[in-house]
């Protein structure tokens, strides 16, 4: 597929748990289990799911923040996670991030124009003479005013950080975004604004992001593909417009009818799921989502369900859907 | 020359009257003393169990006076839910932190407007009354859920030690296991399904979600009138988030009491509120019942707010955004404060402040 700008194929990021006398390795939380999907140029790819689901993970092993365990990332036709130090580095300013959280994200002793600067010395993207005018053009566009550039972060609001670590990604005008929960952090009003802004940016230079949240609506705003993530692995992917109408695996259901609808007059019947996200460290057997899922049956205890194509690129990994379909 | 010395005077005149001011208040505030005169009370309703009128907290800092809150007026009758929403900074948590009298002094001062609190022994002025009987009140009769749990609980001290000491301060008389087992029935009632168990966990060993039913838990315990949930679900998943709120609903009827939910969630707005008050730059420019504002909003501002609020199933090219940034906290223009950010503004948004005006029975 040469459309493809990105692609991974069965991702795996274990952490080590160490205990004992000699810090030995006692078993592993498998953050990511096998997580493959691809991106075409200049589309969004948005992945929700619970805190703790390995959304952020996916993200942050995507441009080797973490080393992978296992599994292949391939940008441009080559696999990153293989390329050396150097290589890597020299790469950076095409993968860009925007991290979740505003306030330790930036360095406290370090003012705006800087912050947004440093990368864009470092890897010469403008030449030198007109380099204040490229962050302040990227401070505006970000919708930071002028006089901004020699103030340091604590006299930002939450809202404003955040527009300040867009800024720092989109200065050294990258190819790809990791935006990790870029306007959680926002506004209501400001978050519209942020997520035109980065819409508006995908279309003035084509970039192409992976969007994660776990606002499903925002989602549904700016992807055009959604993967759906459980405890480190998907379990549900297709495109928008297809998950949105048609959500087949119950966790997929649950969340979307989790979100509040703004409007009083709709009270929703809706699936109200039970109890927390279960350790990573020790996931349920089967099927992971058995233990909090209203339609799980006994298979779903000991059988890991298949993660299979049910047509149109619509993804799921359900024991159910396999039984509806078969019967169809 | 000479002119822009005497501006400069009358700045520093300024800043100094300022000053005054702020330390005369903080005075008052701190006397031993307070005349029971001076915070007894009448309410306008008898339902209401919190009026607020008039409230303004300004905050006086080197560069000038911050007006968090000016002039804001609403009522909470009991029972019902009333959610204030808003941009960060329009002040809807400092109007929590007023009635709690939580603001930090002395820069942060209660400066005018009254806080009517319809306790069992009358009306009182909460703006008035002294610290050693708002601290009977605290977490008594109006407890408050803060926006992180995270933050909020003492990572050294374990969970039931931490409700446990809310329930003994006010209720000297109760012995330590009376007190334990009325803990491990809050953590029951907020539905964690191991009360025994995580009565001896520590804040770190919860999830995000159990952390914030813990803090309902402990503003629970002393049975509130009035519980302001100051962003409970902000930090949370949806679907925790659509837990809390089931169980905020669900106890809300339980113990009969008022909620002030303080959120920037339209959604969670309505799901929760009875009345909605929209607050922007430290005044309310809409209020009403739920149904009124999202099916009828007539402020600029608020019908901007629930433009930009993406909808699972509605697909829109483009979000709506409302241009520009909050004004300057520290040099309010006297016009409508929306005026520069307003599509709608005209001439008369040039001229002083509008005031509310009633344009249906529970509108304004």
């Amino acid at each position: 597929m040469w459309c493809d700008l990105l692609q991974v194929k069965n991702l795996c990021k274990y952490f080590p748990i160490r205990g004992g006398v000699f810090q030995g390795t006692k078993g592993f939380v498998k953050a990511v289990d096998g997580v493959s999907f691809s991106i075409e140029k200049g589309h969004t790819m948005g992945l929700v799911g619970e805190s703790g689901c390995g959304k952020t993970t996916v993200g942050r092993t995507l441009l080797r923040l973490h080393e992978a365990t296992s599994g292949e990332v391939i940008y441009n036709g080559r696999n990153i996670l293989d390329l050396s130090k150097s290589k890597m580095r020299s790469l950076r300013p095409e993968l860009q991030i925007v991290f979740q959280d505003p306030y330790s994200s930036l360095n406290p002793r370090v003012p705006v124009g800087e912050i947004i600067g440093e990368g864009v010395r470092q890897h010469k993207i403008v030449p030198r003479s007109e380099y204040r005018k490229h962050i302040l053009d990227t401070m505006e566009a970000c919708g930071l005013q002028k006089h901004h550039i020699d103030r340091y972060p604590h006299e930002f609001s939450g809202g404003q950080r955040q527009r300040i670590c867009i800024a720092r990604a989109l200065a050294l005008k990258p190819q790809i975004v990791i935006a990790d929960e870029p306007v959680s952090a926002l506004d209501v009003s400001i978050q519209a604004q942020i997520i035109n802004l980065l819409k508006d940016l995908q279309r003035d230079r084509g970039l192409t992001y992976l969007f994660i949240s776990h606002d499903l609506s925002v989602v549904e705003h700016i992807s055009d593909k959604v993967g759906v993530m459980y405890l480190g692995n998907l379990v549900e992917m297709a495109p928008k417009t297809e998950i949105f109408k048609n959500p087949m695996h119950p966790y997929t259901k649950a969340l979307f009818s989790a979100v509040p609808v703004p409007d009083p007059e709709v009270r929703m019947n809706r699936v109200i799921l039970q109890g927390d996200i279960p350790s990573p460290a020790n996931p349920p057997k089967g099927c992971k989502f058995h233990t909090r899922c209203p339609v799980a049956m006994d298979i779903c205890k000991t059988q890991i369900p298949e993660y299979k194509d049910y047509g149109d690129g619509h993804f799921v990994a359900c024991h159910l859907c396999e039984m509806e379909c078969g019967k169809k | 020359m000479g002119d822009k010395n005497s501006i400069k005077s009358k700045g520093k005149m300024e800043q100094r009257k300022n000053i005054a001011l702020m330390k005369s208040l903080d005075k008052a505030k701190n006397r031993k003393k307070i005349p029971k005169s001076e915070y007894v009370t009448e309410m306008k309703n008898k339902d209401n169990i919190l009026e607020i009128d008039n409230l303004a907290t300004y905050f006086f800092t080197d560069s000038g006076v911050v007006k968090a809150v000016n002039g804001v007026s609403f009522d909470i009758p009991r029972g019902k839910t009333v959610a204030v929403v808003g941009e960060s900074g329009c002040g809807k948590s400092i109007t929590s932190m007023s009635i709690m009298r939580l603001i930090q002094g002395p820069s942060g001062q209660i400066v005018d407007g009254q806080i009517r609190y319809n306790s069992e022994e009358g009306p009182i002025n909460l703006v008035n009354v002294p610290i050693s009987k708002m601290q009977e009140l605290r977490g008594n009769k109006i407890s408050m859920i803060f926006q992180e749990p995270m933050t909020s609980l003492n990572p050294v001290f374990t969970v039931g030690d931490q409700i446990d000491e809310a329930i003994q301060l006010h209720n000297p008389k109760l012995t330590a296991k009376q007190i334990k087992t009325r803990s491990i029935e809050m953590l029951e009632l907020v539905g964690i399904a191991r009360p025994e168990g995580i009565y001896d966990a520590y804040p770190h060993e919860l999830s995000g979600g159990m952390r914030q039913r813990v803090m309902i838990g402990m503003a629970l315990s002393c049975e509130p009138e009035l519980i302001i949930a100051d962003e409970p679900t902000t930090a949370l998943d949806v679907t925790i988030q659509a837990q809390i709120l089931e169980l905020l609903r669900e106890i809300k009827d339980k113990v009969n009491a008022s909620i002030l939910l303080i959120t920037h969630d339209l959604g969670v707005v309505a799901e929760m509120a009875d009345y909605v008050v929209v607050m922007y730059a430290g005044r309310i420019i809409e209020k009403g019942t739920a149904i009124d504002i999202y099916k009828n909003p007539q402020h600029p501002y608020t019908i901007g707010l629930l433009n930009s609020k993406p909808a699972v199933g509605k697909v829109v090219d483009k979000l709506y955004s409302i241009p520009g940034q909050v004004p300057n906290p520290i040099n309010m223009p006297s016009h409508c404060y929306f005026k520069d950010r307003c599509e709608k503004s005209f001439e008369p948004c040039g001229a002083i402040y509008f005031k509310l005006r009633i344009f249906a029975n529970t509108f304004r």
